[in-house]
């Protein structure tokens, strides 16, 4: 019997017996789909809308229609001034209006620039700009098209696409953040824990003082960690296309294998932070902010690279989440594969082997 | 004396420090084969230090040391093969069997699936812990938990076992009865080194060293250091040793 595969045995043990650990390894992948599927939207639909229109007509009356066909918004009000705006908005029983000029639709005939005011509730400023760029678009179009009709010159208007996500789903933009988040999690923070776990019971000690070698002690517990993460991020995939219908365009085996890659740099991480600290309690807070958090906040999961401010952009350089989450969206989303991603990929490759090398360093030295 | 002449561990002039503390301050001490040796101190003598640069879980600063032959700077993971440790908190697994525990250290030490069958087999009879095979170790009692992890630490049959503080922690009776073990394991050729502050302890060594602020203040057999120090109890002779100041100042206000 090697010495290895006892390691192995006993760590598996270890996870199996902990009823805690284990739920906390089971639910926690097919919760989060849930909670961050239906809780982060910054698609929007069922608008609040009200309609003021002073002078009703044909051409209003369609423009209006058009808002509401799409079940992006919902007609709450047409009124015939803009007077009672205010309290609908600050009741919120509206989120945005229209607002036709008086005479619209006959200065539209005449060939005069016909004004339209779009009021959109901001106090969400992203759900804000996602209603006003809806309204913005069913506008364009009817006025392209109208044009196109008329010999009136040429103008010149801005078209609009969403490409990748046409339909602007957020839940196809959060399933890589959340593959990066059940990574995190579980290979930093659980292998963290389970070695910080041994050093405060003094096994450590006697797993070092045996003839194994640093590499056998560390890869008899990660590996049962790696193969949680697998089967994490597999689940995680299957349930999203299940319950979201997020699709994977590209390679899966592909995204499996970043999903792999990814999973050895948290794995190092947690070796690291264990390394550092001595007691449980430590190393899930150091876990908590190192890895978790910068995972949540500064990889592009929620909130945006473009929109964090300069000093932000370049420390989200260092976060591995931001890189995978990159990959996981270019495979997923895009359908690309390593001709498109192969920078990325050497970056995590990168990361991996250093921080695996530096935390198998101190991981050999750590009791000096 | 079950001492035999051959040397199994030498330390000279062996130092560590830490920044500018110097927890080991050139000890000097030979063990012979077979010997039962106490180290004793106080908290914070700087045993622990020194048995963790004979182990190899520590570099040691200066000086030389030898284990079972090997030089503690190039040959730890041969020292690593020849010895048994067993620390303070006894280094089984709480959420393993007894049974499960000891095939897992049977297998880090490589044996075979057959000499781990045949010597837990044993192990359990002669402790008593047949019917305790199969029950989780969080669930026995100190003094059996104490008693397996000594035989788990002797599993692989090493020359040199380290038991750091052993008896922390258990009533009186059974630490008579771990002694009986430490001394049948010496009956058979086993070295042991034992770390302790009781010094009722001290007395069933062969011989003692006794640590005080990281140097060795005294070394020898108990019957000849008692008779050095003209006192009764080897707990006197350490009073005398660690405590010189506070004995001049307890004496001062008397």
């Amino acid at each position: 019997m090697s010495a290895l595969t006892g390691l192995l045995r006993k760590e598996v043990y270890h996870i199996l017996r902990d009823r805690r650990t284990l739920a906390v390894i089971i639910l926690m992948p097919i919760v989060q789909v849930v909670l961050f599927g239906y809780s982060i939207r910054t698609d929007v639909k069922n608008v609040r809308l009200a309609v003021v229109d002073p002078s009703p007509d044909n051409v209003t009356i369609e423009l209006a229609n058009r808002m509401t066909a799409n079940g992006v918004f919902r007609n709450v009000a047409t009124l015939r001034s803009p007077d009672d705006l205010e309290g609908l908005f600050a009741s919120g029983a509206a989120q945005e209006a229209i607002v036709f000029e008086n005479g619209f639709a006959e200065r539209l005939a005449r060939g005069l620039p016909a004004r339209v005011s779009i009021i959109t509730d901001a106090t969400d400023p992203n759900t804000g700009s996602a209603m006003q760029s809806y309204a913005m678009a069913v506008i364009q179009d009817y006025e392209q098209r109208e044009l196109a009709s008329r010999p009136t010159g040429v103008r010149i208007i801005p078209q609009v696409r969403m490409r990748f996500n046409p339909t602007r789903e957020s839940s196809n933009l959060f399933v890589p953040g959340l593959m990066a988040m059940v990574l995190t999690i579980i290979s930093a923070m659980m292998t963290a824990l389970s070695l910080t776990r041994e050093k405060e019971t003094g096994t450590m000690e006697s797993l070092l003082v045996s003839p194994l070698r640093p590499w056998e002690i560390i890869v008899g517990k990660v590996l049962p960690y790696l193969l949680i993460g697998f089967v994490s991020v597999l689940a995680v995939i299957i349930e999203a296309r299940l319950i979201f219908k997020v699709p994977v365009v590209g390679n899966v085996v592909l995204l499996l294998a970043e999903g792999v890659l990814f999973t050895l740099v948290s794995l190092a991480l947690g070796i690291l932070i264990s390394a550092r600290t001595s007691s449980q309690r430590v190393a899930m807070l150091t876990a908590l902010v190192g890895t978790i958090l910068p995972t949540l906040l500064l990889s592009g999961f929620i909130f945006p690279i473009e929109s964090m401010p300069l000093a932000l952009q370049v420390i989200s350089n260092i976060v591995p989440a931001r890189w995978f989450i990159f990959i996981a969206r270019g495979i997923m989303l895009k359908g690309v594969g390593l001709a498109y991603l192969w920078r990325e990929t050497l970056i995590l490759l990168g990361m991996a082997l250093v921080l695996l090398g530096v935390s198998t360093r101190s991981f050999h030295t750590r009791l000096d | 004396m079950r001492g035999t002449s051959e040397i199994v561990i030498h330390a000279k002039d062996l130092t560590r420090t830490f920044g500018s503390f110097i927890a080991v301050d050139h000890i000097t001490f030979d063990v012979h084969a077979g010997e039962v040796f106490g180290f004793l101190g106080a908290n914070g003598a700087g045993k622990t230090t020194a048995i963790r640069m004979l182990i190899g879980l520590l570099a040691p600063s200066s000086g030389e040391a030898f284990v079972a032959g090997h030089d503690v700077y190039t040959e730890s993971e041969l020292i690593k093969r020849d010895i048994g440790y067993m620390s303070q908190r006894f280094s089984l697994y709480d959420d393993l069997t007894v049974r499960e525990n000891i095939r897992l250290y049977g297998g880090i030490y490589d044996l075979t699936g057959k000499e781990i069958r045949e010597r837990t087999d044993r192990m359990l009879t002669r402790l008593g812990l047949e019917d305790a095979a199969n029950d989780l170790v969080r669930s026995i009692p100190l003094g059996w938990k104490q008693k397996l992890a000594f035989s788990v630490a002797l599993l692989h049959q090493p020359r040199i076992v380290f038991l750091d503080e052993p008896t922390g922690g258990v009533d009186p009776i059974t630490r008579r009865q771990f002694w009986e073990l430490i001394y049948e394991t010496a009956a058979a050729g086993t070295t042991v080194l034992v770390t302790t502050h009781y010094m009722d302890e001290a007395e069933y060594c062969d011989n003692i060293s006794i640590m005080v602020a990281g140097k060795i203040a005294a070394f020898g057999a108990p019957s000849e250091l008692k008779k050095e120090y003209c006192v009764d109890s080897i707990d006197e002779v350490f009073v005398r040793l660690a405590r010189p100041a506070e004995n001049e100042a307890a004496q001062a206000d008397a």
